[in-house]
């Protein structure tokens, strides 16, 4: 791939790239663009449907435990800022992996892929456990125990709306896994290592940060909020 | 990175697109017919698919047409032919007729005019016209069928399923479509409904996302985007639309599969089911937001169906009038403003919802804004017209019929665009009769329009001319006499998705015309078979194509082999010098895009 440039080249003239990359790039960067539209066709459907009850649980309240926690324990949101920082952590592996493929440097592609994959992995365990510690306390699709803060019954979409959002973002995550572990497998075959480039790590990595992405969205809206 | 790179990097060394002798790699039936990866086969794939699609559901409506002409008719071979289910003692059952409406309109608008008209077309036509050898990603361009191959089976294994297909109409609004006990069409039937749609999108999004790239990537060398022929430019808009728009539907689909089966309550809240006796839990969600969900599709889908038959149609009438296109830029920016606007108005689906009227004010005037780019495609496709050689070639009539439909039905948009308008004619025939010749009726003779101009270059031989004369006037005159009288009885206030209007004191008046209506449906939709005769006769007995650029144009897929195989062009990719609509300039007749520009050209760009 040719990118040396000149101030006379005609990017849009035909015959290359105008952005200057392959078509795989200029895909997964629309696909992300749409993938972000049914985000925030998600998300939007959430905020109506939440501004239009008259009372809401109180996110400080539900989400107030952490595994191996004494019974009574009241640690809001920390369990979820662990998550948030162990995802935010892989993608910092996830640049470090595209920044050694930029290098040729497959010993250091592999570290940092398996770390990364790793935090997926780490973060899926622990929505894992979030997700089982929410349905013993009795919430699950359908059913919401938390009461709402003015002390009525809670709305029962708060939780349809939760494990609806978070298990189709969690299954974005379980996706980004996949692949990554697929990533690593052609790294160690040295498929990378005969192309010449490391451009599919690339492309990876930019639907890896996008899945980082929406969880900032994700856990503002329902966390935060 | 160029085009052949890309290619290379893409199909592999095995097939060598570079080389010359074409036929020296072995392909089987299998990787040749079914499996392929070639664009042209893809393309014919869609289309053959899609015309399936197109007898299906355009027999349907001949069905419910005869439950809407002869209410009072029994057609005991109806129960022959269809069983109880649909039309116990020859009468068409209300379950049925229900069935039949949605399927109907289920079929035409996804399958037959979103897959069928821009999978072809811009599978066919992308590769071709900015000269290069493949899609971007072949394989994701066989997926694209092949999910779309098998939303359609799914979607025909509804129709046999014991309770009948989904029969809530195409737009698919819960409640009713969210709860199986409200009518039968709404159990399994509405499931496989949704799992094929659902697949329907990740078919719509792979082949968008290729032809995006394909367009951005991988125009030869010379192939400025102000030289793209106008097809291009509208497929580009279609699958950014698509892209953008059916991820909104996907999410929409989830939620009423949650609703469906898992308990939730997104769409539904406060509810008593008169059949079951029973009150719902479900509480604080709401229909309308499906609606909104439904419509940020529902509103870009239809544009997703007009724009690809705008831009055939702007090249088909440039070549057969042999003058330039009127306004290329004008055209190109009518294309991203319709685009642009499409995302922005579709709370005009909404007015009666109960939709705060200031903000129904907003978006009736971001609806009208529409008129504005329509209008300038109107226009410069008339002034193309004007003092040009035409010919009248099956194509061309089609693209000109195209341009009638789409004023007649176009000029409607307008009134019901205004909110206290729709008010009266919202859910009546009006309503139908727009939308039909605006966007059914237009985009079909688009369609029509391309296999008739494209046909040589797809099979290497010309379909009957005089069939083809034969089945355009009696489809221009059918498709009139069936939706203009709906106008009025729209107007009259006759509503849409009655059973039956004989009962009605009201609608009674329009038995004769109903019946009329009718008549019209059975000749039309008989007559489309004339075309489907012609199309696969014409493939293996046709006249055959001497010429590699029969219609005398200026665009790339003319300068391909008459039967061009995989890689499209057996040599190197030609390169471009000029825009593709210099016909009749300093008086030669045209001027292909490969033609370097002369010493003594007049003005170029």
């Amino acid at each position: 791939m040719s990118t040396v440039a000149t101030a006379q080249t005609k990017w849009w003239g035909g015959g290359k790239s105008p952005f200057n990359v392959e078509y795989g790039k200029v895909m997964m960067w629309y696909f992300l663009m749409s993938d972000t539209f049914t985000f925030a066709g998600f998300l939007l459907a959430y905020g109506s449907v939440r501004f239009s009850a008259n009372s809401w649980p109180d996110a400080n309240e539900v989400y107030n435990s952490f595994p191996f926690a004494p019974e009574g324990t009241h640690a809001p949101l920390i369990f979820v800022s662990i998550m948030t920082f162990i995802l935010i952590l892989s993608s910092v592996t996830m640049v470090l992996a595209v920044q050694a493929g930029h290098h040729n440097n497959k010993k250091a592609v592999v570290r940092n892929l398996i770390l990364t994959i790793l935090g997926g992995i780490a973060f899926l365990s622990c929505q894992a456990w979030e997700w089982t510690h929410l349905y013993h306390e009795g919430a699950w699709w359908g059913r919401n125990p938390f009461l709402n803060v003015d002390g009525t019954p809670g709305a029962v979409n708060f939780t349809n709306f939760f494990f609806t959002i978070t298990g189709f973002h969690g299954f974005h995550v379980f996706t980004g896994v996949l692949i990554n572990i697929i990533m690593l497998i052609m790294t160690l075959n040295n498929t990378f290592e005969k192309r010449g480039h490391y451009l599919m790590i690339e492309k990876a990595g930019l639907y890896w940060h996008f899945v980082d992405l929406v969880w900032v969205f994700v856990f503002t809206c329902f966390y935060l909020i | 990175m160029s085009n052949e790179a890309v290619l290379h990097a893409n199909i592999g060394e095995a097939h060598d697109v570079h080389s010359n002798h074409q036929t020296h790699h072995h392909e089987t039936f299998i990787t040749k017919y079914v499996f392929s990866q070639d664009h042209k086969m893809i393309s014919k794939q869609f289309l053959i698919t899609g015309m399936v699609w197109a007898i299906i559901g355009g027999l349907f409506s001949v069905l419910f047409r005869l439950q809407l002409g002869f209410p009072d008719t029994s057609f005991p071979w109806l129960e022959d032919i269809l069983g109880k289910w649909w039309a116990e003692g020859g009468h068409i059952t209300p379950q049925g007729y229900y069935a039949l409406v949605t399927i109907h309109g289920t079929v035409l608008v996804f399958f037959v005019l979103t897959a069928g008209l821009s999978g072809t077309f811009a599978n066919f036509l992308i590769p071709l016209q900015v000269g290069a050898r493949d899609m971007a990603s072949p394989f994701m361009n066989m997926l694209s069928y092949w999910f779309f191959f098998i939303a359609g089976i799914i979607m025909l294994a509804s129709i046999f399923v014991e309770t009948g297909p989904f029969s809530g109409g195409w737009t698919a609004y819960p409640p009713l479509s969210a709860l199986g006990d409200t009518s039968p069409g709404s159990k399994i039937g509405m499931d496989l409904w949704l799992i094929s749609l659902a697949l329907f999108v990740v078919s719509s999004l792979l082949g968008g996302l290729n032809y995006i790239a394909t367009i951005l990537n991988m125009r030869t060398k010379g192939m400025s985007m102000t030289r793209m022929p106008l097809t291009v430019w509208a497929m580009l808009f279609t699958a950014i639309l698509g892209v953008l728009s059916f991820p909104v539907l996907f999410s929409g689909f989830i939620l009423l599969i949650f609703d469906r089966n898992f308990g939730t309550s997104f769409y539904l809240s406060d509810i008593f089911i008169a059949s079951t006796n029973t009150a719902l839990p479900n509480e604080g969600g709401s229909a309308i937001l499906y609606q909104h969900l439904f419509w940020f599709l529902g509103h870009p889908e239809v544009y997703i169906i007009m724009l690809p038959a705008m831009g055939m149609v702007s090249e088909i009438i440039s070549v057969n009038t042999r003058k330039p296109i009127f306004g290329y830029i004008a055209m190109v920016g009518s294309l991203f403003a319709i685009a642009t606007l499409s995302f922005l108005v579709w709370a005009h689906h909404m007015f009666v919802t109960g939709l705060n009227p200031f903000l129904g004010s907003i978006f009736a005037l971001l609806t009208l804004l529409i008129a504005i780019p329509s209008s300038i495609k109107v226009f410069n496709w008339l002034t193309t017209l004007w003092r040009g050689s035409i010919r009248f070639s099956p194509g061309m009539l089609f693209a000109l019929g195209f341009v009638s439909m789409f004023i007649s039905g176009g000029l409607t948009g307008i009134w019901m665009g205004n909110a206290t308008i729709d008010i009266h004619i919202h859910d009546t025939y009006f309503i139908i009769a727009h939308f039909h010749l605006v966007m059914g009726v237009a985009s079909i003779f688009g369609m029509f329009a391309g296999v008739y101009h494209w046909f040589p270059k797809m099979y290497g031989r010309y379909m009957n001319t005089t069939a083809a004369y034969i089945h355009f006037w009696i489809t221009l005159i059918g498709a009139y006499l069936i939706f203009w009288p709906m106008h009025y009885t729209g107007l009259a206030g006759m509503p849409r998705r009655y059973y039956d209007y004989s009962i009605w004191e009201s609608f009674k008046q329009f038995a004769e015309l109903n019946k009329s209506i009718s008549i019209v449906v059975i000749i039309t939709f008989l007559t489309q078979f004339l075309f489907i005769i012609n199309f696969f006769h014409s493939i293996w007995r046709g006249r055959k194509v001497t010429s590699t650029n029969p219609w005398k144009s200026n665009t790339l897929e003319w300068t391909t082999p008459i039967n061009p195989g995989h890689g499209n062009w057996p040599g190197e990719i030609p390169e471009v010098y000029r825009g593709p609509y210099d016909y009749g300039k300093d008086g030669i007749d045209f001027i292909p895009q490969t033609t370097p520009i002369g010493a003594e050209e007049s003005g170029h760009h």
